[in-house]
């Protein structure tokens, strides 16, 4: 690993001053990632603020909002009561994710900071657009089959890997960023971004920004959640395909529906025509199948992973049928 | 790795050429500012390039104070500095378990964390597990149950096994299985470490 300067700090306000004041300085949370990218060689910041201690681990409920700290370990949040009890959804993204050893430490800010896992990527001997801008994809005429099949550039497939920000996009969750000028929300569907001709770029956290906490809206969607993950081993692997869903059914209609997909597009994949088809209707096998089709428009293969083209739509349909039967 | 295997033939054993050879590097690299006490928390100034910096750690239930580089991780700094070798370097990318060790009582990989940020916190490895000469039970239970092969995975497993207890996560070998998908066994001794767990579990052990 590249040698680099640290420092520990306890304050998010002094985490912020010492960004500000250097470019070339990276936040250190859990590290699970960064530490990874490091040893690779992918990343080599100068200098690394250890966040660690600054105090931001709540996990509490407050008026109609669960509020989560961007410190928060994962395990802290699957084995809050609160969260098993209202955002069963968020649990089980959180559980379907790493292993247990990674999730005692990785954060939930970390999370949604996390590095695609591309392969070129990784490969420093590699073109990518994402690690060096204009050196050109690696992954679209080659082994493609983890990639993107939604919302893709010409610079760039690769996939978001996380799946708690798959849980939280469909939670209609709220980011809410610190900055020298005072803090700022934004919803969580827009945190990340497509690649476009920017995929250096994962998400809209600005340079000198930091994640502060999520807020996230208390639903009725806890009876009829499921979180479906499909992967090439039963535990402890990046996703496929995965599927975010919650319902709320009344009288045998939908009267809240959120659906997002993940391991499919460079950022979580909210489903909002199958969203608003299902809206109102029966949740019948027909109705789900017809929102799965929906949910495919536009979608693209680039050889080695045309099969998720059929995959992305059997989830969606089995994701949805576990989240019903729940009740 | 290769070449220090071949330079190792000279009566010293790879581990003591490593050692050695890293010790050249570090004197090489190391600045006379090195080993400049910093202050531990809230520390407003960055540690210079190369400046080591004061370590407390309690590992095994002996305290060390030591200074290391930041980018030291807690794998290396057990293994090269406190000499505790039974944690081993698999993958060194946290894809496998094998450097499993237990922070303040939570099971971690121990190569993706940085020894500095482990400052102040107690640290348990395989080595302090056994009390004196008898085995911790999960390690006899390893034993009995023929939980390994080749042994390299085992210090992780059996760490990671015995936070799994504690955790709770052992109602049923389904839930077992999917909390010990951190640590991979080559070897394939996965139903054999299930059945060990599952007895300490039932035994209602506590480490």
């Amino acid at each position: 690993m590249i040698n680099f300067q640290y420092l520990r700090t306890t304050t998010a306000k002094s985490a912020l001053a010492l960004l500000s004041k250097d470019k070339n300085s990276k936040f250190l949370a859990g590290g699970t990632n960064l530490i990874d990218l490091m040893k690779r060689g992918v990343t080599a910041p100068e200098k690394l603020i250890d966040i660690n201690h600054v105090p931001l681990k709540q996990i509490e409920q407050i008026g109609d909002k669960i509020v989560i700290g961007a410190l928060a370990s994962n395990t802290a949040v699957t084995e809050n009561a609160i969260i098993k009890e209202k955002l069963p959804l968020l649990a089980m993204a959180l559980n379907a994710g790493a292993s247990a050893q990674l999730r005692n430490v990785a954060t939930v800010g970390g999370n949604m900071m996390q590095r695609t896992r591309c392969g070129y990527f990784y490969d420093t001997e590699m073109p990518c657009n994402k690690r060096q801008p204009g050196s050109g994809c690696g992954a679209l005429g080659g082994f493609n089959r983890m990639h993107a099949i939604f919302g893709t550039s010409d610079k760039c497939i690769a996939v978001h890997p996380s799946d708690m920000c798959v849980a939280l996009t469909a939670l209609d969750a709220i980011v809410v960023l610190a900055g020298a000028k005072g803090e700022r929300k934004i919803l969580f569907k827009d945190f990340h971004r497509l690649a476009g001709d920017t995929p250096q770029l994962d998400n809209n956290l600005k340079a000198d920004e930091m994640i502060i906490r999520l807020e996230i809206p208390v639903n009725n969607l806890a009876k009829n959640s499921y979180y479906l993950k499909v992967r090439d081993r039963a535990s402890y692997a990046f996703a496929l395909v995965s599927v975010a869903a919650g319902m709320e059914i009344s009288n045998n209609k939908i009267t809240d529906i959120r659906l997002a997909m993940g391991g499919v597009a460079h950022k979580p994949w909210r489903l909002t025509a199958s969203e608003d088809f299902l809206k109102g209707k029966e949740p019948s096998i027909e109705n789900f199948e017809q929102a799965a089709k929906l949910a495919m428009t536009g979608a693209k293969g680039f050889g080695e992973n045309d099969f998720k083209l059929q995959m992305a739509p059997n989830s969606i349909i089995e994701a949805l049928t576990v989240a019903k039967s729940k009740a | 790795m290769q070449s220090s295997d071949q330079e190792s033939n000279h009566g010293d054993s790879r581990r003591d050429f490593l050692k050695k050879s890293s010790l050249i590097t570090a004197i090489a690299l190391t600045p006379s500012v090195a080993v400049k006490a910093a202050e531990n928390q809230a520390d407003e100034r960055f540690a210079e390039l190369f400046e080591k910096i004061p370590l407390n750690l309690t590992v095994n239930n002996k305290n060390y104070k030591s200074a290391v580089e930041p980018r030291v991780t807690l794998l290396d700094f057990l293994r090269e500095e406190l000499h505790l070798t039974g944690t081993k370097k698999g993958c060194d990318h946290g894809q496998c378990g094998a450097c499993t060790v237990h922070v303040d009582g939570e099971r971690v990989n121990s190569c993706l964390s940085l020894a500095v940020m482990n400052e102040g916190k107690k640290i348990t490895t395989i080595e302090g597990l056994a009390n004196g000469e008898e085995l911790h039970p999960m390690q006899a239970a390893f034993i009995k149950h023929d939980g390994f092969q080749c042994g390299y995975c085992t210090p992780g497993q059996i760490m990671s096994a015995v936070a799994c207890v504690n955790e709770g996560h052992t109602n049923s070998r389904a839930e077992i299985s999917e909390y010990m998908s951190g640590n991979i066994c080559r070897c394939g001794a996965y139903p054999n470490i299930v059945d060990a767990i599952v007895e300490v579990s039932k035994g209602g052990i506590k480490a």
